[in-house]
């Protein structure tokens, strides 16, 4: 059996078995337990290299041919696997407690199968078609069918859409770059159609309006999947482009770009972030955040640049999963995500509380917490770099930190002799629970990533260099 | 020389098309615009592509237009049809607007085809054409079939050109998908709202 069949067609037909086959409550579990599989074996056999279970060899081949064009999962993508689908287990597993629609779970699992083929096609250039129809797989869980359409996801539509044109014909002016690489107008011309192109899919300022839209508008639990998953793959991406073409690599403008990018997002969703009532607009500025730091560390002039990546990418999803789920349970509870809704929330549902508070501070890049170690060496290979734009991206973890604070401060706003309730149910305290113990864990041991990340460079051999 | 006149009407009929979609007021008429101008595009992908794979782009656009019309004729999206506001005023602001990009697809497409040489003046006429003619779409409208028809339109502009400097099966494929997805989302968000909650999949833990 080859690497693509395993993590690309398998999890898609689960998908749509579990769509049309399974109900609710099992579907929750089928998902997670695939996810979990999937992850234990990208962990367990290494593609490509022959494993003896006794007198069993067992080989993974790397690669299938799909309509003349390959799909190809190499040894190095193993532990990548493992992180996305160990990663999306959790969102699986969190779906019952977030009462979300099985719908959750199927086209989750498709969607992490045609995000997995993205990072699989070859050539790479073709992932941004993949990236596309996963972004349309999307939108029936964003919006039920009893639920109008907000301008939030007409948005997010046309920006997904108007980005793969983009990123396809840079790919061929690029490749026409790489022949003649003294033509310095086909080099601008590539240069900014491959900018647009990831300004539209990274919703890079101004371009993120559709973000807090859709967190206001659409079911927080499936924003927040679609939050950590489009933004995951797409960096992964980025990466591949640098990786492949010298000149972007090494060109001084296109990095200084990409960074001042970086920092613009970061500071401005800090900025906003801190002036928030809403507490579901509140995690949309943030994620954006956190994505403007993940493009600072793909503009990062180091052989750090793949470590630094992956270190921020595998704590945003446990961030996410931990932030979305509890906003699930409160809108169940308050109906409203506004702070005069939830004011004085703490007494009702302490755990849901809690855990927002922690995913927030982690994402400000508050010590012990998940998300300080990647942001701690983010910062020390930007201050090597740039002090200005570290002074940005201090900014914006401070509007971050006070969007944290104010959110904490209306929480405890309870009323004088009200009476103190642990109203989650038992799934939601364990899953509220074991993702804040593991936003802890990350933060106190970030070495547990280590044997996950080591071995990443690989993939991006120019890079790593 | 019969091919290349040929090529011409279709880009006439692209730029006719184009201005029926932005200005008609009756969603049948913009429909049966999109149909017309799938056709258009098939001739001038055909002009880089096997006929098999430019036919495969033509059934997908045409069965993109039936989801959607079948949509619109559905119960829940007519009531609606009397709320639609979309061009009640400002018919020739687009009508100047189309002729702002058919003049720029104009003068572009010399150049274009100075710097990229083979394309054919035609192609890129056509493609630019219909990419101008979707970004206006999208920039005067939140309608979500309008909406869907500029993209679909931009997309299709972007595969008449795209067409000619790559000729991947995966890459047709893929587009079609993308252009069948994009269908069938507008439809689906067509339809969103208009049916009630029946089970409570949101409140069932």
């Amino acid at each position: 059996m080859s690497a693509p069949i395993i993590w690309i067609l398998i999890p898609f037909a689960a998908g749509v078995l579990i769509l049309f086959l399974l109900k609710e409550r099992i579907s929750s579990l089928a998902g997670g337990v695939i996810s979990v599989l999937l992850s234990l074996t990208a962990l367990i056999f290494p593609i490509d290299q022959a494993l003896l279970l006794g007198s069993i060899s067992i080989k993974i081949s790397s690669s299938i041919q799909i309509l003349g064009r390959g799909f190809a999962l190499n040894t190095a993508d193993g532990p990548l696997l493992a992180i996305i689908y160990g990663l999306a287990a959790l969102w699986f597993f969190g779906t019952q407690a977030s009462g979300t629609a099985n719908r959750f779970v199927s086209l989750g699992l498709m969607i992490v199968a045609l995000l997995t083929a993205s990072i699989a096609v070859e050539p790479f250039l073709f992932a941004a078609l993949l990236i596309d129809v996963a972004a349309m797989l999307v939108i029936p869980l964003l919006v039920p069918l009893h639920q109008r359409p907000g301008p939030g996801i007409i948005r997010f539509l046309i920006h997904q859409t108007l980005a793969m044109p983009f990123i396809l014909f840079s790919g061929w002016m690029l490749a026409g770059v790489e022949a003649s690489p003294g033509d310095i107008g086909s080099t601008i011309q590539a240069g900014t159609m491959l900018s647009l192109g990831f300004a539209f899919l990274l919703a890079i300022f101004p371009l993120y309006s559709w973000i807090p839209m859709l967190t206001e508008e659409a079911s927080p639990y499936a924003t927040g999947f679609l939050l950590w998953a489009l933004p995951t793959f797409t960096v992964i991406f980025l990466l591949s482009f640098l990786d492949r073409y010298t000149w972007l690599r090494t060109s001084p403008q296109l990095s200084g770009a990409i960074q001042f990018a970086g920092a613009i997002m970061v500071a401005s969703a800090g900025f906003f972030a801190s002036q928030q009532k809403h507490i579901g607009r509140m995690m949309g500025f943030a994620s954006i955040a956190e994505t403007g730091l993940l493009v600072l560390a793909a503009g990062l002039k180091s052989s750090e640049i793949v470590n630094v990546t992956f270190l921020l990418l595998t704590p945003r999803g446990l961030e996410l999963a931990v932030w979305a789920l509890a906003i699930s349970i409160i809108k169940r509870k308050a109906y409203s995500l506004r702070f005069s809704e939830v004011r004085g929330l703490v007494r009702n549902c302490p755990m849901a509380a809690a855990s927002i508070v922690a995913a927030h501070l982690s994402m400000a890049g508050f010590p012990l917490l998940a998300g300080f170690p990647s942001r701690a060496a983010l910062w020390q290979e930007l201050a090597g770099q740039s002090l200005a734009i570290s002074l940005w991206v201090f900014i914006g973890m401070l509007g971050l930190l006070i969007g944290a604070i104010r959110t904490l401060a209306v929480f405890v706003m309870a009323e004088e002799g009200k009476t103190w309730g642990l109203n989650e149910t038992w799934v939601q305290r364990i899953m509220l629970g074991v993702g804040v113990i593991g936003l802890f864990i990350l933060g106190i041991f970030p070495q547990i990533l280590q044997p996950f990340i080591a071995g990443l460079p690989a993939l991006f051999n120019h890079l790593s260099q | 020389m019969l091919i290349n006149v040929v090529s011409w009407g279709a880009v006439g009929l692209i730029l006719a098309t184009s201005t029926v979609i932005l200005v008609s007021r009756d969603w049948r008429v913009a429909l049966g615009g999109l149909a017309v101008q799938y056709i258009a595009a098939f001739w001038l992908v055909t002009r880089h592509l096997p006929f098999v794979m430019g036919s495969a782009k033509l059934i997908t656009g045409w069965m993109v237009v039936a989801a959607l019309g079948m949509t619109r004729l559905s119960p829940s999206t007519v009531e609606e049809e009397k709320e639609e506001t979309f061009l009640s005023s400002g018919r020739w602001f687009r009508i100047t607007l189309i002729a702002i990009v058919a003049l720029v697809a104009l003068g572009a497409t010399p150049r274009i085809e100075a710097g990229i040489p083979g394309l054919g003046l035609q192609v890129i006429a056509g493609g630019l054409l219909l990419i101008g003619a979707g970004v206006i779409h999208l920039s005067v409208t939140s309608d979500i079939l309008r909406v869907t028809l500029g993209l679909l339109t931009m997309l299709t502009g972007f595969e008449i050109i795209y067409a000619a400097v790559e000729s991947s099966i995966l890459v047709t494929g893929l587009l079609s998908v993308t252009n069948l997805g994009l269908g069938i989302a507008g439809s689906y968000l067509l339809i969103a709202g208009s049916i009630p909650l029946e089970t409570g999949e949101e409140d069932v833990l």
